[in-house]
């Protein structure tokens, strides 16, 4: 389990959060989702241990989340953090040595499903294969948490599917909780159980997908819309 | 790609209601296997606890049943699978009858109509 207990985060003079407080159970496909500078890459980098909060506690199984938190959180930036010199296989070469977690096989299967060439430079991939690299390394590691930040974004509509149906595929619900952060809610809705909707680094709400479709007929764009309006 | 999903309702309802569309039309038949939670899933983009879900909904209306190490399998219960089959029937000719209603038409309006549809039909097969 995540536990979030009144976490405050500043950048110098500028706060990014604001006093939050959330939990996440295991076993779910949760999205983080808000408006750009919301504070979403931020509660994703303090879960991942990355950076600590400035007030509160962040808790990954009990445990504070600092950058040891990693054999237990794999974590895929937004940016793209990768040696661009590597071929894709010894980008994930770099992975298996680095983490006693990796499940090459994994990777491997992940690899022909994402049509990788694995004798292509990092440098001289496309972006949308460069997205489909990063899913793989940030998947195939076998940890309880994985991270998201972005996964989508910037990438064409059949990269995005593929990436979508990667997770379901190479995902293990009964071993894996997965968070990410997204602006695709189209694509994403039918993936999540739950969303956290966060704006000016504070929690607005945390709801099932299937709740708000149930109870207020709404798709989760709308619902965003709605809330933020309010 | 699985079609998409409209908003009005859970998207566990709407799985549901494939799978029943699925077995009354034969494409699942008495006592077939339904795809497995994973596969599923990764068909429809949907969240497998989802289509748990689904199967869960489906197997407490006594539709399917799951059998341990197996799989889901569809019931061989004629008797549910024929009130299934009705409650169908029903749902969508109260939808048909609501819509018209709301637009004003009357009861014979309706009746007449639809004996019009299936005459000009059988007219020209």
């Amino acid at each position: 389990m995540i536990q979030l207990e009144s976490v405050s985060k500043r950048y110098l003079t500028k706060k990014a959060l604001n006093g939050i407080s959330f939990q996440i159970e295991p076993g779910h496909i949760i999205g983080l989702i808000g408006s750009n500078g919301s504070g979403k890459s931020t509660t994703l980098k303090l879960i991942s241990g990355l950076i600590r909060p400035t007030r509160g506690t962040v808790l990954v199984d009990g445990e504070i989340a600092n950058r040891r938190i990693c054999s237990k959180v794999s974590y895929l930036s937004e940016l793209d953090s990768y040696y661009s010199f590597f071929t894709v296989k010894e980008t994930v070469d770099f992975y298996e040595q680095t983490f006693s977690d990796f499940n090459r096989k994994k990777a491997e299967e992940m690899l022909d499903f994402m049509k990788l060439d694995r004798n292509q430079k990092v440098k001289h991939l496309s972006k949308g294969n460069r997205g489909r690299l990063k899913i793989v390394a940030a998947l195939a590691r076998d940890v309880p948490y994985i991270l998201m930040d972005e996964p989508l974004s910037g990438l064409d509509p059949m990269v995005r599917q593929s990436i979508v149906r990667s997770l379901i595929s190479f995902i293990d619900l009964e071993k894996q909780t997965v968070v990410l952060t997204t602006h695709e809610l189209q694509e994403i809705e039918p993936l999540l159980d739950t969303v956290i909707l966060i704006k000016n680094g504070e929690i607005l709400d945390v709801k099932s997908v299937e709740e708000i479709r149930s109870t207020e007929n709404l798709s989760l764009v709308d619902w965003m819309v709605k809330e933020y309006g309010n | 790609m699985a079609e998409l999903f409209n908003t009005s309702a859970p998207i566990y309802l709407q799985l549901c209601d494939r799978i029943k569309n699925k077995i009354i039309r034969g494409e699942i038949g008495i006592g077939g296997q339904l795809p497995s939670v994973r596969d599923l899933a990764i068909d429809s983009g949907v969240n497998p606890n989802t289509v748990q879900r689904t199967y869960r909904e489906l197997e407490e209306a006594g539709i399917v049943e799951k059998r341990r190490g197996q799989g889901t399998f569809v019931t061989e219960n004629q008797e549910i699978l024929q009130r299934m089959r009705n409650q169908l029937k029903q749902q969508h000719i109260s939808g048909f009858v609501r819509e018209m209603s709301e637009m004003g038409y009357s009861k014979s309006e309706m009746v007449e109509g639809l004996q019009n549809y299936f005459n000009k039909k059988e007219e020209k097969p």
